[in-house]
């Protein structure tokens, strides 16, 4: 279902550089890394965007197509109010991806947030707890980077062998 | 010498009689991570009914089990554990690896999904399928039995033997992308059971 466009024309004009697309009846908004901490507030106290379903990251290394950025981080927001939905989406750079982060908007982030960092090594600044969620916490990988190998880099095998003589 | 026996006194070898209670008294420690566990408990449930081999008692404590089953994936997180699981299992202990994933990573080709926990820890049976029926995990507890009553002793010197403690596979993974792992270890070496 398409997100009303009176919201998408209030967010096209509160901050021009948006750039909205439409795939398969979802709207979808391209926010500058500058305006999106702004844009989320904006959404979610002006626009009642209440409920944070999920964040998660892209990783466009290689991609078929030119994108802005490698990483797109990738928020998706719903009003309960009206059902209204909406997918906004941040590039972040190859080199020291940082942004600000929304627990302060929405306390369910905080295990979202930290998920993203644990698989793509964004640092969410001004997270209250940002530690690994997943990985070991000495790992130093971010696995679905895509530069990363899909097999790993030796994390699998590199434990101690217990034969019947040492157990 | 003759020597009369009353008919209800039978004369065995003590490790024929060790044996004879071993295995029919297996006591599993149900080491689940995955939909394997879920064969397992219906190997254990009425229709299958481990108990018509003694083995029905699972135990979530290792120190009363002599049976580990690991059933399902085990990621590089949960490895120490698993050793440290078998370390706490009291002697003679055994190990069914059941299924694809336990056995060999299975479809989970991935840098977090250990591929086959026979690198790790000692493993004496192996189970295939995906997830296994409850009657090939019943074949490999009977297997085990006959393997117990076989070679078993009642102070476990088969365990000693050298092709127990032999290596089952290579523990050099194929080189990724062509390059040799780099990481150096990362976890330290369990410290065994007190004596």
């Amino acid at each position: 279902m398409p997100t009303n466009p009176a919201v998408i024309a209030a967010l096209e004009q509160q901050f021009p550089n948006a750039a909205k697309s439409e795939y398969r009846g979802d709207t979808r908004i391209v926010i500058a890394r500058e305006s999106a901490p702004a844009a989320m507030r904006w959404l979610k106290d002006l626009q009642e965007f209440d409920l944070l379903i999920d964040i998660t990251c892209v990783d466009y290394l290689n991609y078929r197509e030119e994108k802005p950025d490698r990483f797109g981080l990738v928020y998706l927001l719903a009003n309960t109010q009206n059902n209204d939905r909406l997918q906004v989406r941040v590039f972040l750079g190859e080199v020291d991806p940082r942004i600000p982060s929304v627990v302060p908007l929405w306390e369910g982030a905080n295990w979202f947030e930290r998920e993203v960092y644990d698989m793509f090594g964004i640092v969410f600044e001004g997270h209250p707890d940002l530690r690994r969620i997943l990985m070991p916490e000495e790992s130093t990988a971010y696995p679905l980077r895509k530069d990363y190998p899909l097999q790993g880099r030796g994390e699998r095998h590199n434990f101690p062998v217990l034969t019947r003589a040492k157990s | 010498m003759a020597v009369d026996l009353p008919e209800n006194v039978v004369i065995s070898k003590l490790d024929e009689l060790a044996n004879w209670c071993r295995k029919n008294s297996l006591w599993p420690m149900p080491f689940a991570t995955a939909c394997c566990g879920i064969e397992l408990m219906a190997t254990g449930a009425s229709r299958h009914d481990l108990a018509r081999f003694g083995a029905e008692v699972f135990r979530f404590s290792p120190r009363q089990c002599d049976l580990m089953i690991v059933a399902g994936r085990v990621v590089m997180k949960m490895l120490p554990v698993l050793q440290r699981i078998w370390q706490q299992m009291h002697e003679p202990k055994w190990c069914i690896s059941m299924g694809a994933c336990a056995s060999t990573g299975g479809v989970f080709d991935t840098y977090s999904v250990v591929q086959g926990i026979d690198r790790f820890i000692p493993v004496d049976m192996y189970v295939p399928g995906c997830p296994p029926r409850p009657e090939q995990l019943i074949q490999a507890i009977m297997d085990l039995q006959d393997r117990i009553q076989l070679e078993g002793t009642i102070r476990g010197e088969e365990f000693q033997l050298q092709g127990r403690n032999a290596t089952k596979r290579a523990l050099v993974e194929l080189p990724i992308l062509g390059q040799a792992p780099t990481w150096g270890p990362r976890f330290a070496e369990p410290s065994s059971n007190p004596k």
